[in-house]
């Protein structure tokens, strides 16, 4: 089957923050650029985050050293401190270009941007928008993409990376969901920046389309994962489908309470309560509720004493929200939450520019494939992720990739793809819709992979359940071959998206499972019943994990790159 | 509970293609959305059901569709609102924009309104070394256009989009509104022309619809009445619409109620005489069946005029 071949110096799957951001950096550089999205790119996931995003502004007296410290700290010394250094000195620089862009940042009385303290954090450094920020972030970059009439692809799903002669990346097939055809992007550089995977976990924060796509894509063409045991839950989700409470709510001035209406945190983080880390609060809460203390099997947050006006005020979303899926009234009742997951630290190993192979040959990668935002691991997060450092991650990281991908693309030259590059994906879109019936369903698998995901790959884990994992998910790749859907047509076929994304899902809770059962220690949002303590002799380095069709993945690890802050003892 | 769902299935690859009703039964939980019902169908009964959803929140502005026949999103219509004691639920697709398959519409007709107002922020002059100071007051009341999320749920229920499909729509003209009130944009007095032309800010009939079914709380006619009033005090050359308003607050002002042939005549123009002849078989009709309004030096003001008067002489020295 021949398809069509489109051809672009940099091509870039995802528009979300991360993706839109990079398009623009790469359309500033003067190379042609278009971008690849599953849904319009309003839709991307990026639109949830609620909170903010964090900067220093080091010329209102903010220090951006603070601000890496604290995200250093935050990770539990997981991540790579020159990254970080990155991520907090350019962070001002990047909240200023949006705001020239449009986003309509909340101010303080003098019309200057206005902050709001979030966790893990001494100082209000988060900058934010009532509480949608993502959303208005996303909105503002999308009519820029707009402006600058970057070609978008909406409604188009990337079923694989291809190579070229020499082995290196050379762009993606895709399906036009609108039509069901398939056509081939040839490009000079790649980018990923497909999003979180969320779904691999029933049940989670994640919109229902973050089903770790883009990981599963580089890893298969060959980029390795990193650190993809580091999963975060987050303090406060809401029961049944895990919607996600703020932690703008905690850092507006919210407490949690136990049974006993005890502010529990005094006893786990007395200096910084409700504020301290993710992985600490999720822990002590998930300790109050197998205790005993929780309210049917959540804790309680509890708005009421920041007052009517000022909760519709600041907290407008999740007042709606509480109102809407829970029945309550925040400003009248607290409100039950519990930890929930919400954010993969790992990802696709990608360097300070984005770039998913190690010029200086130090690890393998695919060299011609880029990655940025929630599917790279730059390893800024490390072992856990401050909140309201993902959307400046997506941004900075984002930008950085776009302009090295469009200088990387300047080197080189266009690749020769054959018509015949989708061949394969094609073969297997059709074979799936032919499938019988074996009775197995998307929908049953995925729930059996997510309740088991997050059964034994948590808050707490073990051997024991980690190896229960294991063979539960290898025998989901077994029946994964006997799943058919009943739309046998071409047109906005979702069901053979959704059995797509259900292997891409099953490969990476495979090496969530494989990396959670290497690393023989606690750390960040990797808690180990059976190895209580952090080994900064032993672990102080990333899991790295190449695919390997027919066997566990390959191995190998890297350095933590320390720059000037020496692991020390975490306290909140 | 127990709920039907009547869904409207058109699946455009079926050997003769036409939209369908079809019923699925379902237990669902009063406090359970429409969504819900949707994935359960997908899950367990029947995974060819067509639909765009993700957020499940009402924050992606995916799963717009009709419910009982009006706009809304699934994921945010629960059970217990729309189907209080059980039974019957329709869902169809959103009106106004070409369905795709099932419940999935063809949303380009939406975006292209949306690029029609050159929706990016377009100030003047190079930006400042930091950020452009502005009043809070500014930033926090665009925040309620820029919480709308790109639903379509009032292009499908707007009345005027359903006869003409050139009007730029609710979510367009509330996102142009977005840029007029925006302190920062320079580009005001181009934009306001340009929404001045026909299919623009004018020809909305302030039906209310959208109002009442943007599940964001947008509120587009109001910000339609925003640009309007916006146009008229940077005094855009005036058309029929702002005319219109303008005659009628006239006509109130000296009479106290509403003289409709004066306002006619006086918002085409006296020398619009092509306009005006095209009016003359209406106004016979009206008269011969006595539905003309007494008009000119016949309508009197009416008793109240002088508290009418004052009300005016408030309201303008207030703005
Ligand atoms: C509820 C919630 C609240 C959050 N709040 C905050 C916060 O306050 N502050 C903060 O810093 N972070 C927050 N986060 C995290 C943050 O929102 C995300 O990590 C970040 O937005 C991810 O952005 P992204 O650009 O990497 O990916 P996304 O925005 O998820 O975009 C992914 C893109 O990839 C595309 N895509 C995926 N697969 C394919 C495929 N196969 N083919 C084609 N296209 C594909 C999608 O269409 C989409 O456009 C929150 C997350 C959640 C879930
Ligand atoms: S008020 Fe105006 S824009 Fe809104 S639905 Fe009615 S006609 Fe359309
Ligand atoms: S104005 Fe409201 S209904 Fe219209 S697109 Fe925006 S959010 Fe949806
Ligand atoms: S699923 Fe996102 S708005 Fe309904």
């Amino acid at each position: 089957m021949a398809t069509e071949i489109k051809t672009y110096d940099v091509v870039i799957i995802g528009a979300g923050l991360a993706g839109l951001r990079a398009a623009l950096a790469a359309h500033e550089e003067g190379v042609s650029v278009a971008v690849l999205t599953k849904v319009y790119p309003v839709r991307s996931h990026s639109n949830a985050a609620q909170g903010g995003i964090n900067a220093a502004l080091t010329d209102r007296g903010d220090s951006w050293e603070e601000h890496a410290f604290e995200t250093v700290k935050g990770g539990d010394y997981l991540s790579d401190q020159d990254a970080v250094e990155i991520l907090a000195q350019e962070a001002g620089r990047d909240i200023i270009a949006l705001e020239h862009m449009g986003v309509i940042f909340s101010r303080n009385e003098e019309g200057r941007l206005g902050t709001r303290r979030f966790g893990g954090q001494q100082r209000a450094r988060t900058f934010f928008v009532s509480d949608f920020t993502g959303q208005a972030m996303l909105h503002v970059l999308y009519e820029q993409i707009l402006r600058a009439k970057i070609p978008v692809y909406d409604e188009w799903f990337v079923t694989s990376l291809v190579h070229d002669e020499d082995g290196a990346c050379a762009g993606a097939v895709a399906m036009d969901i609108k039509t069901g055809r398939l056509g081939t992007f040839a490009a000079k550089a790649t980018i990923m920046a497909t999003g979180g995977l969320g779904r691999v976990y029933e049940p989670s924060t994640n919109a229902l389309i973050c089903t770790g796509d883009g990981m599963a894509l580089a890893y298969r063409a060959g980029a390795p994962l990193m650190d993809m045991e580091m999963v975060q839950y987050h303090p406060t989700t809401l029961k049944g489908k895990g919607l996600l409470i703020t932690e703008a709510a905690r850092g507006e001035g919210a407490y949690l309470l136990n049974s006993e209406g005890e502010r529990f945190m005094a006893r786990y983080a007395p200096t910084m309560m409700e504020l301290a880390s993710r992985d600490v609060v999720s822990r002590a809460e998930q300790t109050e509720i197998l205790e005993g203390r929780g309210v049917n099997g959540c804790v309680l947050l509890d708005c009421r004493h920041l007052g009517k006006a000022f909760i519709l005020d600041r907290l407008r979303q999740i007042y709606e929200e509480a109102k809407t899926f829970a029945n309550i009234d925040l400003t009248e009742e607290p409100i039950p939450v519990r930890p929930g997951m919400h954010y993969q630290m790992g990802g696709i190993k990608a360097d300070v520019d984005g770039r998913c192979w190690d010029p200086e040959g130090q690890w393998k990668g695919l060299v011609g494939l880029f990655a940025a935002g929630e599917t790279a691991c730059v390893s800024l997060h490390g072992g856990n992720r401050l909140g309201a450092n993902s959307l400046l991650d997506t941004i900075v990281f984002g930008r950085r990739a776009g302009q090295c991908a469009a200088e990387f693309a300047r080197t080189r030259l266009a690749p020769r793809l054959s018509p015949a590059m989708a061949e394969q994906d094609h073969r297997l879109i059709q074979s799936i819709i032919a499938r019988e019936g074996t009775g197995e369903t998307v929908a049953g698998l995925r729930y059996t992979m997510g309740t088991t995901m997050n059964r034994y790959l948590s808050v707490f884990r073990d051997e024991e359940g980690i190896e229960t994992a294991r063979r539960v998910i290898h025998e989901l790749k077994e029946r994964w071959n006997g799943v058919a859907i009943k739309d046998k047509g071409r047109i906005f076929n979702t069901g053979v998206i959704a059995v797509l994304e259900l292997s891409m899902m099953l490969d990476c809770a495979e090496a969530i499972i494989h990396s959670a059962s290497i690393r023989k220690e606690s750390r960040g949002a990797h808690f180990r019943t059976d190895y209580l303590e952090r080994d900064d002799e032993g672990w102080l380095k990333h899991i790295l994990l190449y695919y390997r069709p027919d066997g566990p993945p390959e191995v190998a690890y890297l350095p933590v790159r320390i720059t000037r802050w020496q692991p020390q003892a975490r306290v909140y | 509970m127990h709920t039907i769902l009547r869904v409207r299935r058109f699946n455009p690859e079926s050997p003769n293609p036409a939209p369908y009703d079809q019923e699925y039964v379902l237990d669902l939980e009063p406090s359970e959305t429409v969504l819900d019902g949707l994935l359960k169908i997908r899950e367990t009964v029947d995974d060819s059901l067509t639909l765009r959803c993700s957020c499940r929140g009402a924050i992606c502005g995916s799963c717009g569709m009709r419910i009982n026949g009006h706009a809304m999103l699934a994921c945010k219509t629960k059970i217990v609102t729309v189907a209080p004691h059980g039974g019957l639920i329709r869902v169809e697709p959103m009106s106004n924009m070409p369905v795709i398959k099932d419940l999935v519409t063809d949303m380009e007709p939406f975006w292209q309104k949306i690029r029609q107002v050159e929706p990016w922020l377009q100030p003047e002059g190079p930006p400042p070394e930091t950020e452009y100071v502005v009043p809070q007051a500014a930033m926090q009341h665009l925040t309620g256009v820029m919480a709308c999320i790109m639903c379509g749920v009032c292009v499908s229920d707007c009345t005027v989009w359903e006869v003409d499909s050139t009007f730029l729509g609710p979510a367009a003209l509330a996102k142009a509104y977005r840029f007029v009130a925006d302190p920062r944009d320079a580009a005001t007095m181009r934009r306001l022309l340009a929404l001045n032309q026909p299919t623009g800010m004018w020809d909305c009939t302030r039906c209310m619809e959208c109002v009442e079914v943007c599940p964001k709380h947008v509120a587009p006619m109001d910000r339609i009445m925003a640009l309007r009033a916006k146009g008229m005090s940077a005094r855009v050359p005036s058309t029929c619409g702002s005319r219109h308003a303008e005659v009628f607050t006239d006509i109130i002002r000296q009479k106290g109620r509403l003289d409709e042939p004066l306002l006619a005549v006086k918002t085409l123009g006296l020398r619009n005489w092509g306009r005006l002849l095209s009016m003359l078989p209406l106004a016979i009709q009206s008269f011969i069946h006595r539905k003309l309004p007494p008009s000119g030096p016949l309508h009197r003001a009416i008793p109240g005029i002088r508290s009418i008067r004052r009300i005016f002489a408030r309201v303008e020295k207030r703005s």
